[in-house]
């Protein structure tokens, strides 16, 4: 439980900070770090369990079905990250409590703050794939609130769609490559996953699960060339970038590539994929680190960097490695956050970060100078700072680690990124702090308050620790986290500072020497870069969005250019085809089902169909013709219904036809009787050559489904439904009953369409549109005798007959044909004849209820009875039923599917009288009911 | 009997597209209905043809026609009737708002040049 609570507290608790704005913004960061201190209480609680090595889990079902598990769990990898996450979260919210300005909305940073960090924190302590991505998208999604917070500058909103374009995108991409991992692994829990390694390196599925899910990893962890998103995200105000680029989201990349190393690594195909693209990244982007201007860019750049050193540390497949790279995943968190944290100083105290313009701040600020000089010295790898001692270690494996069967071939990459990167390291410090005074800064410099300086001297301090007493301070967890990411115990290794004088202590000290003389000649380095001229990524990104931009502006145009036909044909046209080649490749023929005997009855009524639709495509433009000829096929539906054991729905159909027809007829009294003929063209035998081509597949495919057995589960229902449902009409009982709930939805969808409807033509009654009505007349000769008086007689007797009828057709339903659906028709029916053979004047003067009413009462009572039986403590819509004993009728039956049934009623005689009376208002409006 | 139905299916279906595909309002409300009846014994097919065996169950291990589709029709066809109403009614006011009942904005120029006149 508490694990899962430490996940939620900041997801839940991301509401307090905003709320507690309105009280001042000490009380917003106050409430905002609770949280995330109450988080970190959680999580220590752990720590014995994880130590004894026992990792602590909870898991809840979400959806089974899918293998969707809501199931946490903590080992030393996620401990330590969650750490970091909880631990850096922690500083960056003090730091940005004095960091942003007056202007700056603080609740909703602190808000989009949680919400990112519960989702990090979802990423590292999941335990179910699919539920890790739900995490995994939502930091995503969390990260484009937090990079775009400015939304008034358009490179917040630039970079933070950026960001999720390339993030959100890489995830779509992991999705795929965790489903395929769940299913090669044979399960979604990642703790039964890691035991499969043989079985998903084995798997014939095991390359396309590999890049699917390394895609994903890359572009979060903004590895090449996925990496260009990172710069730009750097629009973020500083805390975010500190918060994000150091121990967070980038990060999440590095650590599902660890968590998943005992499953996907020690293949050839991952050595050279994964740490091909770390060298690759690390290399690229410190030589791109020394040529930018500004200090957030440097850092960047910086980062992707050290992530690409990660990634190759990964990607070695080698046990020493994992450590070397979760030993430098803590440092770099550390160094890195500092740093951010510093530059955000520089900005905010000088007003830029353009270090052309910023040197000798060392005597302007020197308590700033300082941490900068110590964190910048961990990203260099002087001794003795912690960076040295990941470094180090790092150098180490890679001379061990021979690609392409050439020993020198890594080291020597990586040497020239270490050259490189302690020459940006170096920039970075020298170019800000030292030099002469200026005195052409754009703000007034001086040492910020304690809220600013001190989050990064606590980080540095860290460092320091870290870097003098390696065993103390940082040993255990990084043994602790590498024995959970090798899923096994990890190589024995003691930190230090001195290892003797081994290979890796001359690549540093190579690397130190080249990157002072670097930087010392940075004035004509800086001039030979300027005159190469390289791609830039983001320009090939714009490039791409905006071809699929036009791309997709032109089909739709083209698909759409305003015209209903166009779209429908295209539509259809794709659609079938769509079909066609699916229907192509698999068997049509006849199967052995045995058929029915066609007798003369059902001959006549398919003959009357075939030549209804052929006289309703000829003749359609005679509406009246054509809406009477519709009709017949749908009579003869109901009647086929009747043939093939279908009563319920032949009773409904009948019903609905008779309605139908009237409310087609009210309507076709507004429009033209006769459409206008369209001459012969082109366009037509288009049309033709498309409905007979889609007719004609639906009629193989019909033909084909109805000659084949079929294995149905319906055989579930048609046992359970007098024991369960307590009715013996299974039709109705799966209605009211076992899918209750899509029925809830059916009467939902047609109140909404009844209030649709009348809004529609209340807005014409009301609305500017009544002046047209008011002059409108049909031109059609109406007989004298508009009511005539046998039909005003027999409606009227008829109606309480018929409600009569419907009562019996209602009650019946749970048991023979009928039910509430069919009942309502029948009324609605019978109060139409009213309206049509007495005038809608007199009919609805006589209305003494309203049909709104009508429709939100049923769907209340069809609610009720649902949360009803939740009030029991059972299930949505879970039924009961009893039989009583009434006089005079004998044993009835009481159940709550009646009461829902009794929902069902009201809702369709609602929406269908709602309907049917606004057209009558229409029709009143335009000249019936005026003498 | 299979036979007739998949036949009056096609027809229907191709009715029923060759009437969505035309550019006046009520004709498309038509093929709209007329491809709803083939859907929805589509569907009702899918659950294959009986006779004689309505699914009033009086005893549980008897055989009936297939209740699923049954079911699923039958909301279809109900939820089919609440949508051709709105269409109606969305047809008929657009009819008064524009004065011209095409579905369309840049229809066939020979029936928007006809209807101007």
């Amino acid at each position: 439980m508490s694990i899962a609570l430490i996940v939620l507290l900041p997801l839940l608790g991301a509401v307090f900070p905003a709320l507690m704005m309105r009280s001042g913004k000490n009380e917003s960061a106050i409430a905002a770090s609770s949280v995330t201190i109450l988080a970190l209480a959680l999580l220590l609680t752990n720590i014995s369990a994880i130590v004894q090595n026992s990792a602590p889990q909870a898991s809840w079902p979400w959806m089974p079905e899918i293998d969707l598990n809501a199931s946490f769990f903590v080992d030393g990898l996620g401990f330590l990250f969650a750490v970091l996450i909880l631990g850096i979260g922690l500083l960056v919210t003090v730091y940005a409590r004095f960091y942003l300005g007056p202007n700056d909305a603080l609740g909703r940073f602190y808000a989009y703050l949680l919400l990112f960090q519960g989702a990090m924190l979802g990423v590292v302590l999941s335990n179910n794939i699919l539920l890790m991505m739900v995490f995994w998208e939502l930091t995503s999604l969390s990260s484009f609130l937090l990079i775009g917070f400015k939304s008034s500058s358009q490179e917040g909103r630039q970079g933070a769609r950026m960001a999720l374009a390339v993030t959100a995108g890489g995830g779509l991409s992991l999705l795929a490559g965790m489903l395929l991992l769940g299913q090669a692994a044979g399960s979604f829990e990642l703790t039964e996953i890691l035991k499969e390694g043989d079985k998903v390196r084995s798997s014939p599925q095991y390359i396309s699960i590999l890049v699917l899910v390394l895609i994903g990893c890359f572009t979060k962890s903004a590895q090449f060339p996925f990496h260009f998103w990172l710069p730009h995200a750097m629009a973020a105000p500083t805390p975010v970038s500190a918060y994000l680029h150091s121990a967070t989201m980038v990060k999440a990349g590095i650590f599902l590539m660890l968590r998943l190393w005992p499953v996907l690594a020690g293949t050839q195909t991952w050595f050279y994929i994964v740490a091909g693209t770390g060298v690759i990244t690390m290399l690229l982007a410190a030589v791109i680190a020394l040529f930018r201007d500004d200090l957030k860019s440097i850092l960047a750049y910086s980062t992707i960097s050290h992530l690409g050193l990660m990634t190759m540390l990964v990607g070695f497949g080698s046990e020493m490695a994992v450590v070397a790279c979760v030993f430098h995943v803590i440092n770099h968190a550390i160094f890195k956050a500092a740093l951010f944290m510093n530059a955000g100083i520089v900005d905010h105290e000088t007003g830029t970060r353009d270090i052309s313009r910023l040197g000798g701040l060392a005597s302007i600020m020197p308590l700033t100078a300082i941490t900068a000089a110590l964190a910048a010295a961990s990203m260099a790898g002087v001794p003795p700072m912690n960076g040295f001692l990941s470094k180090e270690m790092m150098l180490e494996e890679v001379t061990h680690a021979p690609a392409f069967g050439v020993g020198w071939l890594l080291p020597g990459l990586v040497m020239i990124a270490s050259v490189f990167s302690v020459a940006y390291s170096l920039r970075f410090f020298f170019f800000t702090y030292l030099g002469p005074v200026r005195n052409d800064y754009p703000a007034k410099p001086h040492d910020p308050s304690r809220g600013l300086w001190l989050p990064p001297a606590c980080l540095v301090l860290i460092a320091i620790l870290i870097g003098l007493f390696p065993e103390d301070w940082a040993g255990s967890i990084t043994r602790m986290a590498s024995d959970a990411a090798l899923q096994a115990k990890s190589p024995k290794f003691h930190l230090s500072l001195w290892h003797g004088w081994t290979p890796a202590l001359m690549m540093s000290i190579f690397a130190f020497s080249v990157g002072i003389a670097t930087v010392s000649l940075y004035v004509p380095i800086r001039a030979f870069w300027n005159k190469t001229l390289l791609p830039n990524a983001k320009e090939l990104y714009d490039h791409s969005l905006n071809t699929c931009v036009r791309l997709a502006q032109i089909s739709t145009e083209w698909s759409f250019n305003g015209s209903l036909q166009r779209l429908l044909f295209v539509f259809v046209a794709t659609a079938s085809t769509l079909g066609l080649v699916v229907f192509a490749q698999s068997s049509y023929e006849r199967g052995d089902r045995e058929l029915l005997p066609i007798n003369t009855f059902m001959f006549v009524g398919w003959f009357l169909v075939v030549v209804a639709c052929f006289v309703v495509a000829w003749k359609h433009t005679n509406r009246l013709v054509a809406l009477l000829t519709v009709n017949i096929v749908g009579l003869v539906s109901s009647l086929a219904f009747v043939y093939l054991s279908a009563p319920d729905l032949a009773l409904t159909q009948i019903a609905v036809e008779v309605v139908t027809l009237i409310l087609m007829l009210l309507a076709l009294h507004f429009l033209p009787k006769e459409a206008i003929s369209e001459a012969a063209s082109w366009r037509q035998y288009r049309d033709i050559g498309l409905s007979v081509a889609v007719g004609a597949s639906v009629g193989f495919l019909s033909w084909a489904m109805m000659t084949h057995d079929a294995q149905s589960i319906s055989s579930y229902y048609i046992q359970h439904s007098k024991p369960l449902g307590g009715g013996a009409n299974v039709v109705n009982v799966i209605l009211v009953d076992f899918r209750g709930f899509d029925t809830f939805g059916e009467i939902t969808v047609i109140g909404i369409a009844a209030m649709a409807i009348y809004a529609m033509l209340d807005g014409m009654l009301t609305g500017p549109l009544s002046v047209t009505l008011l002059k409108w007349t049909s031109g059609i000769r109406f007989s004298p005798n508009r009511h005539p008086i046998m039909m005003v007689v027999v409606t009227r007797v008829m109606l309480p007959l018929a409600i009569l009828v419907a009562c019996y057709v209602f009650l019946r339903g749970h048991n023979l044909p009928g039910g509430g659906f069919i009942a309502a028709l029948i009324v609605s029916i019978a109060l139409i004849m009213q309206y049509m053979a007495s005038g809608f004047a007199w009919a609805d003067e006589r209305v003494h209820f309203d049909y709104h009413a009508l429709i939100g009462g049923g769907g209340l009572i069809a609610a009720i009875t649902g949360i009803g039986s939740m009030v029991l403590g059972l299930p949505f819509l879970t039924s009961g039923f009893k039989y009583v004993a009434v006089p005079f009728i004998g044993k009835v039956e009481l159940a709550s599917a009646s009461a829902f049934d009794l929902g069902v009623f009201l809702t369709v005689v609602g929406g269908v009288m709602l309907a049917l009376a606004n057209f009558s208002n229409l029709g009143r409006m335009t000249g019936e009911g005026k003498r | 009997m299979e036979f007739l139905v998949a036949t009056a299916v096609a027809t229907m279906t191709a009715a029923g597209i060759y009437l969505l595909l035309r550019a006046q309002t009520f004709s498309i409300v038509l093929g709209l209905t007329m491809l709803t009846y083939a859907v929805n014994f589509f569907i009702f097919a899918s659950g294959r043809l009986t006779v004689n065996q309505p699914d009033i169950v009086v005893d549980p291990s008897g055989t009936y026609a297939d209740p699923l589709p049954q079911a699923l029709v039958l909301t279809a066809i109900v939820i089919s009737f609440g949508m051709t109403a709105l269409m109606l009614v969305m047809s008929v006011r657009s009819y008064f708002e524009s004065g011209s009942d095409l579905a369309e904005l840049f229809g066939p120029e020979e029936i928007v040049s006809k209807d101007r006149q």
